[in-house]
């Protein structure tokens, strides 16, 4: 798992969540919030398919580290690769 | 613990509310099963057939309708939500509706999906008002009114901090109350910040085959997502033990056990199915209520002249009296909706004319007429109501009329208590709305009407926020 493949699993989900945004120009380093209209529901709902697919669990305190994509990507890498270790 | 008869969520009522709650839960892995009365889902949003045609109660418009590309708003969070695309609700936007008060509808506000049309007309007919009126629309707008903890204040007082012509303001309430209010004469300013954008901010709308295609979405939905669904199985008992409930008695006299239980069914329904023992007052429930005449005619109602308007609220007294009547029917003001009147496309309409008329009605004048009175009742009411409605659209003449109709229909609030099981037929629910959802009981949470989101768009927002906010957030 890189970077990379972590910040397009998040994208596939926004995607799935919400198709009535263009996601052709998202940038890894804005926050996510203020390039795409996602409220807190979204942001709920992305916490729940990284879930439901991954089995990737972010506790409530650490939503703020799903700001964007590169944070994303901080954040979600080390965990995806811990699950891969386990599996 | 028997886990086949064991849900993660048992959600009481198969309505729009309880369905979206479902398919929220369904989708993220809960094993959730709806359970209802009727044979049929929809709840206050339904339909049935009589004589082979299909008629639909509840919805005259869907509200809050946004045009693709505009995000933000209940429509779209909705969608979201559920994951729907917004092409399976197929909806048709409408031609235009109106608020036409005076015996004969002598001051009439029209509006559109577009609400610079409301603007001007009101400015044109109520100069005076209209910078008072585009103040009260800018607070509406900033209003966060989907806020789960914000103290209630009287909208009547509101409005008048910015509208000093109480004819205006009426106009203003009779749409909003008609389409959502459970309370008489006044409405918590939330829940009238809640109406006044879905219906002038946002606007009307269909699918060309009314409320069956929006249940037909949800429940493919549902069914997808892997949620069970009981028909023809109520809930009788919520047993409560230590606080919480411990297991729902069904119909059949089955006991199933839940961890969370959602009821989509009414605050007073749902703490008689308590059967409270903690001493406090019981919930009050509805008092408003309604009749609603149909008619059916053997042409599209534009040949008849009744073309221009999709809805017309109207009202021909003095003041706007939105109350439960003493008679069991109050015909000075009401709703009339013509479901032709949707621009469904070049060609495209419903096979035959369509004439609605929702009016106040009285609950108990209704509940104990013997069927033979039931039915004189009916019909002596249906002559009044269609008349008194009849006001506000183009004059034609009653012979005409007959000679188009090819048959009518009429649901009174004892059909809506018979098919719904809302105590005193009260559509909207019990006048003190419960935005958090809680009942006495720890894992009891309310959706749908009672938890105070409006209209359809609202009542699947109900749902969806209840499950996320009690369930899902909580992991």
């Amino acid at each position: 798992m890189t970077k990379e493949e972590c910040k397009k699993i998040v994208l596939d989900i926004i995607a799935d969540i919400a198709p009535d945004e263009d996601l052709s120009n998202v940038k890894p380093e804005v926050r996510l919030r203020d390039q795409l209209q996602l409220d807190s529901m979204d942001f709920l709902d992305i916490v729940m398919e990284l879930r439901k697919r991954h089995s990737i669990e972010v506790p409530e305190a650490d939503y703020q580290q799903l700001a964007s994509l590169d944070s994303c990507a901080e954040y979600l890498t080390p965990k995806f690769l811990a699950l891969v270790a386990k599996g | 613990m028997n886990t086949s008869n064991h849900y993660d969520v048992a959600i009481i009522g198969a309505g729009m509310s309880g369905l979206a709650a479902g398919i929220r839960l369904a989708h993220f892995g809960k094993k959730v099963c709806i359970f209802e009365r009727h044979n049929a889902v929809g709840g206050l949003n339904s339909f049935y057939s009589l004589s082979g045609r299909k008629f639909d109660v509840g919805l005259h418009a869907l509200t809050n309708f946004v045009r693709p590309g505009v995000k933000g708003t209940p429509l779209t969070k909705l969608l979201r939500q559920l994951r729907i695309d917004r092409a399976e609700f197929a909806l048709c936007e409408q031609k235009q509706s109106r608020v036409a008060f005076g015996p004969g509808g002598e001051t009439s506000l029209r509006f559109t999906n577009d609400f610079s049309v409301f603007e001007s007309e009101i400015a044109a007919q109520f100069p005076v008002q209209i910078d008072g009126f585009r103040r009260l629309v800018t607070k509406i707008r900033a209003f966060d009114d989907v806020s789960l903890d914000a103290a209630p204040v009287s909208a009547r007082a509101v409005v008048r901090e910015h509208i000093t012509d109480p004819l205006l303001e009426d106009m203003l309430f009779c749409p909003v109350m008609y389409y959502g209010s459970a309370q008489e004469h006044d409405m918590e300013f939330g829940q009238f910040v809640i109406m006044f954008k879905a219906l002038f901010l946002e606007g009307f709308a269909r699918p060309l085959d009314g409320v069956r295609v929006i249940l037909r979405v949800l429940l493919d939905k549902y069914r997808q997502a892997g949620g069970e669904r009981r028909m023809k199985c109520g809930v009788t008992k919520i047993v409560a033990h230590a606080s919480r409930a411990s297991a729902l008695v069904l119909d059949s006299g089955e006991e199933i056990t839940a961890t969370h239980v959602i009821s989509s069914i009414g605050a007073p329904e749902t703490e008689r199915l308590i059967g409270s023992a903690t001493g406090k007052l019981p919930l009050s429930p509805g008092r408003l209520s309604f009749v609603e005449t149909i008619t059916i005619l053997n042409r599209q109602p534009a040949e008849l002249g009744w073309g221009r308007d999709t809805i017309v609220f109207f009202n021909d007294s003095p003041r706007f009296d939105y109350v439960c009547p003493d008679e069991p029917v109050d015909v000075r003001s009401g709703v009339i909706c013509i479901p032709n009147n949707f621009d469904y496309g070049p060609d495209l309409n419903l096979a035959e004319g369509i004439f609605r008329v929702t009016c106040l009605a009285r609950y108990d004048r209704w509940a104990p007429l013997p069927e033979a009175d039931y039915q004189a009742a009916k019909r002596a009411w249906f002559a009044t109501v269609q008349r008194s409605a009849r006001r506000f659209v183009p004059t034609i003449a009653d012979d005409a009329l007959a000679e188009a109709t090819l048959t009518t229909d009429m649901f009174t609030p004892r059909t809506i208590t018979k098919f719904t099981g809302h105590i005193g037929g009260a559509i909207y629910g019990a006048p003190v709305k419960h935005r958090q959802g809680r009942t006495e009981l720890e894992n009891v949470y309310l959706c749908g009407t009672d938890q105070g989101f409006l209209g359809i768009i609202g009542a699947m927002l109900s749902g969806i926020s209840m499950a996320n906010y009690h369930i899902l957030q909580k992991g």
